[in-house]
């Protein structure tokens, strides 16, 4: 029982931070159909750049959560600018071209970006300056540290303010009209361009966020560590069914928690043959079989073809 | 009059709304059938179901003598079924003399290693590919645009295409889904003739029409649906005159 | 045609006299992607489903042959024996991963078949234990190079004193094999199949309603293009003589969509001028980078290495954002291909 619930603490870290991201996978694809690959390097530059600000602050006598909380703006404020940009200049300019043209771009965004991290920050790993209280504590046998709580709170409660900006505001309906039929919204007077700019703004803050709450995590930053981030959230939201805000948030916990729990027992379930080695083709595994039995995912809309 | 299909209480419906209520109606060898009726009234939702797009729910479907089964699209054309759309579906890349290729895929066997060696019987069947591809654009009259990638020609030439693809699949029965549709005066009577000829060359047409003018002077039985149901079935002149069609479309709107 | 054929002739010898045999063996490279290019090309370009784990297929030609023709087993196969069994083998994984997948649309395919991908990396990496089947991370090693009447073509050959090396000959069975695979996607684009695949691509429905059915003409498609993948990972183990799992990650099947998007979908020069340009260039650059920055600036002021994948990811973008279509794309399509 208590390898049980350890795993699910630690799947619920990990997938809450998994389904931050995913949402910028998910709400980018829900208005521009397109899958935003450069999307993990986002929350990689929101990491290393808030590490840059909390190493610069660590010895300024400033506590250490409003050390974290400093950096963290600052890394939200840069991710903005950053999706901003990479929205203006490698995907508007290919809004009507053919469909696998920008997903090149994205490939290519993410290339540039990892290097440019690597010119930056160096190709060594990053310790994290332990700024959060990172205490253990107990409960039925297994241990959380408060950096995890501080995790899946931060995590919560960013998502239902997502949410509500989403369902209540003028923005949130501007947005779903869009994601719904992008010229019929423009006719209604909503400007799709810039909606589709807030749209990357807004996941790429989130993205931020993200990256400062896993290099918490783990205590590690690093220029390659978006890329497989970005690919398991991207699962998460596929997992989901991709351009649902509600899919992503569920499939990121259930990536994280199917994650930790395939580590946790693969050994046993397979006899030994198989190890942790192979938590991540469990989780592709859970994948393949959610899609085949629904195409769109857990909460996707059901497509038929349409004749 | 020999039966080509029978539908006997098919039904359809899409999450809560009943789109198909128990429809049946039969269409004989070598008739043009008119499928009319308001928007929305469950046409094109016959279309898909006939032609394997969507499953039925209830009901059965024979053609040709033999039970249709619920069954896919490909099967549905091999039995001899062949449709067109509403909205026009060419491979909009290929050329019309492609298109057309195409829609000669279930009556030729070429797999790939004939392909990759070109031996006697794939030329040969290639050859007769192209023959009949040839014959069909211009037996729907537009063998001038054969080079012309679909998406380059005009509406009408579209039209055209899309029912000599259908034809290459060698049906029994053509379903037209609104053919004339975005049609000018001059495209209308030319598909006229063009379903005519059809006829006379005996096959059996199935026209979902909105243009009650075309059906009327095309069809030999017309069947109306309205909210899913088949309110009347009867040739041209006394379907005009039928009460409950009168009301379906003029009710509905006022 | 003859023109072609001399140039490629010649191209070799040319290079390996001017700028060594290091370009050389690039040009091996750029033969084993432009043969990856044209099979991905058949999933991809024709029938327009979006494969991000194509280098699976590549992985499980090269593996094969590692396993039956080294000393891991004490296996010894020839190679031409292999390499239809690969392509075979390399065929059937194509379907196994094609078949859950047919009714997935376009971007779930890609993730679907991204984690393929990386199933069999992972599974490469680990079946070291409890049996060791693929030596895991480590490797296989001494493969056998490919045997050509009798000579071992890692070693160098004397023609009328005229010593031709390893890599060179490499090259020429290479190129003949690209030119096979090349003939193969020309014949297959120009046929039955062909034809169906991109009525598949252009209209699935459409394409159904036309009798064509749509899962065994998907599938053919993978299997086709794996089998593409299977032979030329045959011909990379015997030349590299040593295969490990780092070689097929997910970078790999990316560079790959690269070299057919970039180079313009579904037409075949279009992705033999992407699979060259995507092995030469980063070549280039990587070559280029330093010295370049020396003469410059007198000093290497950036790393060299991260310098050359920057101007490469630059590169990606500015080829798509001019020539969405791709820098060769099919005459006829140049706006409307892949949507």
């Amino acid at each position: 029982m208590d390898i049980f619930l350890q795993q699910l603490i630690n799947g619920l870290t990990l997938g809450s931070i998994y389904a931050l991201v995913a949402l910028g996978y998910t709400m980018v694809y829900g208005i521009l159909g397109l899958i935003n690959f450069a999307h993990g390097e986002v929350v990689m530059i929101g990491a290393l750049s808030s590490l840059t600000i909390i190493r610069l602050l660590a010895d300024s006598g400033l506590p250490g959560p409003v050390v974290v909380l400093i950096g963290l703006v600052f890394a939200v404020v840069v991710c903005m600018a950053l999706g901003f940009t990479i929205e203006r200049v490698a995907y508007r300019p290919l809004r009507n071209a053919p469909r696998l043209a920008p997903l090149i771009t994205a490939i290519g965004v993410s290339i540039v970006l990892q290097q440019l991290a690597m010119l930056i920050w160096g190709r060594s790993y990053h310790s994290v300056p332990e700024l959060l209280p990172a205490d253990r504590h107990e409960i039925f046998g297994a241990s959380y540290t408060e950096i995890q709580v501080i995790i899946v709170v931060v995590a919560a409660v960013t998502m239902a303010g997502l949410m509500l900006l989403v369902s209540r505001t003028r923005l949130g309906r501007a947005m779903r009209a869009t994601a719904e039929n992008p010229a019929i919204a423009g006719l209604m007077g909503v400007d799709a361009n810039r909606i589709i700019s807030l749209t990357f703004i807004i996941g790429s803050g989130l993205a931020a966020l993200a990256g400062v709450l896993i290099s918490a995590n783990y205590g590690i930053a690093h220029y390659n560590m978006g890329f497989i981030l970005g690919l398991k959230a991207f699962t998460a939201a596929v997992l989901g069914g991709i351009g649902n805000l509600a899919g992503a948030m569920v499939g990121g916990v259930l990536l994280g928690v199917i994650e930790a729990l395939g580590a946790g027992y693969i050994g046993d379930l397979s006899g030994g043959i198989f190890g942790s080695a192979y938590q991540d083709v469990f989780a592709f595994f859970v994948l393949i079989t959610v899609l085949v039995f629904r195409p769109s995912g857990l909460m996707g809309e059901k497509v038929s073809e349409r004749a | 009059m020999t039966v080509l299909l029978e539908a006997r209480g098919v039904g359809k419906s899409f999450g809560g709304v009943q789109a198909l209520k128990e429809v049946s109606l039969t269409i004989a060898a070598g008739e043009i059938y008119g499928l009319i009726g308001p928007n929305g009234a469950g046409k094109t939702t016959f279309f898909n179901v006939l032609t394997g797009l969507y499953q039925r729910d209830v009901g059965e479907i024979s053609f040709d003598g033999k039970p249709l089964r619920l069954s896919s699209p490909h099967q549905v054309a091999h039995a001899g079924v062949a449709r067109t759309f509403q909205n026009i579906r060419l491979f909009a890349n290929m050329t019309a003399l492609e298109n057309v290729m195409v829609g000669r895929h279930l009556r030729t066997r070429a797999g790939v290693l004939g392909a990759v060696f070109r031996n006697q019987a794939t030329r040969k069947e290639e050859a007769a590919i192209r023959r009949r591809a040839e014959e069909l654009l211009r037996y729907v009259g537009i063998e001038h645009r054969a080079d012309t990638i679909a998406r380059h020609l005009a509406y009408g030439d579209q039209r055209r295409l899309e029912i000599a693809r259908a034809l290459a699949t060698e049906p029994k029965l053509l379903a037209l889904d609104e053919p004339a549709a975005g049609m000018n005066a001059t495209e209308t009577a030319g598909l006229k003739v063009l379903i005519e000829g059809l006829r006379a060359d005996g096959l059996t047409v199935l026209l979902i029409e909105h243009d009650v003018r075309l059906v009327m002077g095309l069809c030999d039985r017309v069947a109306v649906l309205d909210y899913g149901e088949k309110i009347a079935e009867d040739v041209p002149a006394s379907v005009q005159k039928n009460p409950k069609v009168i009301e379906a479309y003029l009710g509905g709107t006022a | 045609m003859g023109l072609i054929a001399v140039a490629l002739a010649i191209a070799p010898l040319v290079i390996g006299a001017s700028l060594g045999n290091a370009w050389v063996r690039v040009l091996d490279f750029a033969a084993l992607y432009i043969m990856l290019a044209l099979g991905l090309n058949i999933v991809v370009g024709f029938a327009g489903l979006l494969d991000l784990g194509y280098i699976a297929f590549y992985a499980v030609g090269a593996y094969l042959y590692a396993l039956l023709a080294s000393p891991h087993f004490g296996l010894h196969w020839p190679i031409w024996a292999v390499l239809p069994l690969g392509a075979l083998v390399a065929g059937m994984f194509g379907i196994l991963l094609g078949a859950p997948t047919l009714r997935l649309r376009g971007d779930y395919l890609a993730i679907v078949t991204l984690g393929f991908g990386e199933i069999i990396r992972i599974f490469l990496n680990n079946l070291n234990a409890p049996i060791n089947i693929t030596n895991g991370p480590k490797g296989i090693a001494r493969i056998d190079p490919i045997m050509l009447f009798g000579h071992q073509l890692s070693k160098p050959v004397d023609i009328g004193g005229f010593s031709i090396s390893g890599v060179m000959l490499y090259y020429y069975v290479f190129v003949i094999m690209a030119l096979a695979v090349v003939f193969v996607g020309i014949r297959l684009q120009d046929s039955r199949i062909g034809r169906a695949w991109v009525a598949i691509r252009e209209d699935e429905v459409a394409a159904k309603a036309c009798g064509i059915n749509t899962r065994n003409v998907k599938l053919l498609a993978f299997a086709m293009g794996a089998s593409f993948g299977g032979i030329a990972g045959g011909l990379f183990a015997s030349f590299q003589e040593f295969v490990s799992p780092e070689s097929f990650g997910l970078m790999e099947s990316i560079m790959v969509l690269c070299m057919v998007v970039l180079g313009g979908m579904g037409h075949i020069p279009g992705v033999i001028l992407g699979g060259l340009m995507l092995t030469i260039l980063p070549e280039a650059f990587r070559q280029g980078a330093g010295p370049v920055q020396h003469a410059m600036f007198g000093k290497v002021l950036l790393d060299p290495e991260a310098l050359r994948m920057l101007l490469f990811g630059l590169a990606l973008i500015a080829v798509m954002l001019y020539r969405p279509a791709g820098l060769w794309p099919e005459p006829r399509h140049r706006r409307e291909l892949g949507r």
